[in-house]
């Protein structure tokens, strides 16, 4: 790497006052024509592109941008990494992506601030309990470390946990991934941005796709605000904005775009230093590095494409977090954003060929694409590369709508999607 | 957030409704006779429009009954509603 970050670059850096510090990644004008074409500059677009040149040897390859990378649901989820899925196919999906972060920041020599605090999953009622303990047993099958704990555990835990038997949702247990943490959102987007460009890859921002030139059966370039790119590789990685890409195409996707919102508080002093997620009532809570909790809600329930979302929908969060959480009652919150997630029937992403010759689509991931940037990046690139998907997302394709032979997720991931 | 006008109701705040997705989707008449393919695109497949969009709401709130709404969805304004059964409003494409 040319300007390796080590400990040595930060000291000679600090003693010129921080003014020579290289460029992370170019800002190139568009070719005219590439091998292949990303189509969106978030973490699993960057991601592909960087295992693209890394592990494929494709070099003359570009990421299309219509904003500034890692500016849409890379920037606007709450972080959380696991792998503790039902299915054997989520199963093996996220815990490679998850085995890929363990190691992340050594891979990219950038700091992704990878932090395994493990994450816990409340259970509210019977039901909870048997469906959270039979996910634990599937986990340890699949090599996945998992344990049950018992209100006792939980509050010992995390011991702000309201756990009183008499609270409308009263905690009866919960799973614990161990594994499993955060990580830095940003600097996700950035170490691949940077690891992606020095290998050559053209990352060209404020370019938006407004048409895909198709010949017959097969793409042949996309038009853009920046004129027309040749190639007859393009990876769509679009997440809410997929079905608008695919329409370019002629194509139908079975999505649906929906504002998930989050929120974060003024900064206090380490309080929690885990994750708790709670299904039934709906609220996600971790503490950042900067001391601000960040609070996950749910999705709206129409589609919607304008990055805000329902008040109606923060104040229930909001109402299940101070029951679980008394100690907060007074926190005051800093700012709440929303981002558009694209949701598939069974709540499983899409990584896929299409029946269009050398048109990829990575979507689908809903509500909790974040955990899965790694593995996402390295198996779409695969699927690019060899036009043949990869064993680990063979189940995540596009024909599994028409053959039925569904990843059923919704719920059985343990998070209300 | 957004208000919707119940056009049995009147105007009521979203949160009172739930979506019931792309309207004008039509049910199979002959289910026996359809292909996998035909059976994806009526499970599966929508629009996911931004821009104009022909959608089901329920007041589920309320009067619990079903119209349909013409919505875009790029910035939540609300351009029509009319009840089931009715033709869809043609200067909305």
């Amino acid at each position: 790497m040319k300007n390796k970050y080590s400990v040595f670059s930060l000291i000679k850096n600090a003693l010129s006052q921080h003014e020579n510090w290289q460029q992370a990644w170019g800002n190139p004008e568009p070719k005219k024509e590439y091998d292949a074409i990303i189509v969106g500059g978030g973490g699993h677009g960057l991601a592909t592109a960087y295992y693209l040149a890394k592990k494929h040897n494709l070099k003359n390859i570009a990421v299309l941008e219509k904003g500034w990378i890692g500016g849409g649901n890379t920037g606007r989820n709450t972080t959380i990494i696991r792998s503790n899925y039902l299915w054997d196919a989520s199963a093996g999906l996220y815990d490679h992506a998850l085995k890929l972060w363990e190691n992340l920041s050594q891979e990219l020599n950038y700091n992704v601030m990878f932090s395994q605090r493990g994450v816990m999953n409340l259970a509210h009622n019977l039901q909870d309990v048997r469906d959270l303990k039979r996910r634990t047993h599937a986990n340890r099958l699949n090599g996945i470390d998992a344990v049950w704990l018992n209100t006792e555990e939980v509050k010992k835990f995390c011991p702000i946990i309201n756990t009183s038997p008499d609270i409308r949702y009263p905690v009866l247990g919960g799973t614990l991934q161990r594994r499993a943490g955060t990580a830095r959102h940003d600097a996700v987007a950035w170490g691949y941005a940077r690891g992606a460009s020095e290998m050559g890859v053209d990352i060209i921002q404020n370019c938006e796709v407004k048409g895909i030139k198709r010949n017959g059966d097969r793409v042949e370039g996309l038009e853009t605000n920046k004129g027309f790119i040749k190639t007859n590789k393009i990876g769509v990685v679009a997440a809410g904005h997929s079905s608008v890409i695919a329409n370019m195409a002629g194509l139908k996707l079975p999505l649906e775009s929906k504002p998930l919102q989050a929120l974060v508080s003024e900064p206090v002093k380490p309080i929690i230093d885990t994750v708790v997620m709670s299904n039934a009532v709906h609220a996600y809570v971790s503490q950042s590095d900067k001391g601000e909790l960040v609070i996950g809600a749910g999705t709206d329930s129409y589609v919607s494409y304008t990055q805000r979302g329902s008040h109606n929908i923060v104040e229930e969060t909001l109402k299940a977090i101070l029951e679980l959480y008394p100690i907060f009652s007074r926190m005051k919150m800093l700012r709440q954003w929303g981002g558009i997630v694209d949701i598939c029937p069974d709540a499983s992403p899409i990584i896929s060929k299409t029946n269009i010759k050398g048109l990829y689509f990575n979507c689908g991931w809903g509500t909790g694409g974040f955990k899965a940037t790694p593995g996402s990046g390295d198996l779409f690139a695969h699927t690019i590369a060899n036009d043949e998907p990869h064993k680990l997302n063979a189940a995540f394709n596009l024909n599994r709508f028409v053959s039925g032979d569904l990843v059923d997720e919704h719920g059985a991931a343990a998070v209300a999607h | 957030m957004f208000l919707i006008n119940c056009p049995f109701c009147g105007e009521r705040d979203q949160s009172e409704f739930s979506s019931g997705g792309e309207a004008h989707i039509v049910r199979p008449k002959q289910p026996t006779e359809l292909s996998d393919d035909e059976w994806a695109e009526y499970l599966f497949m929508r629009k996911n429009i931004k821009g104009i969009q022909f959608e089901r709401w329920n007041h589920v709130h309320g009067c619990r009954k079903w119209f349909n709404v013409v919505r875009d969805t790029s910035n939540d304004k609300i351009l029509s509603v009319y009840k089931m059964g009715e033709k869809p409003p043609v200067n909305y494409k």
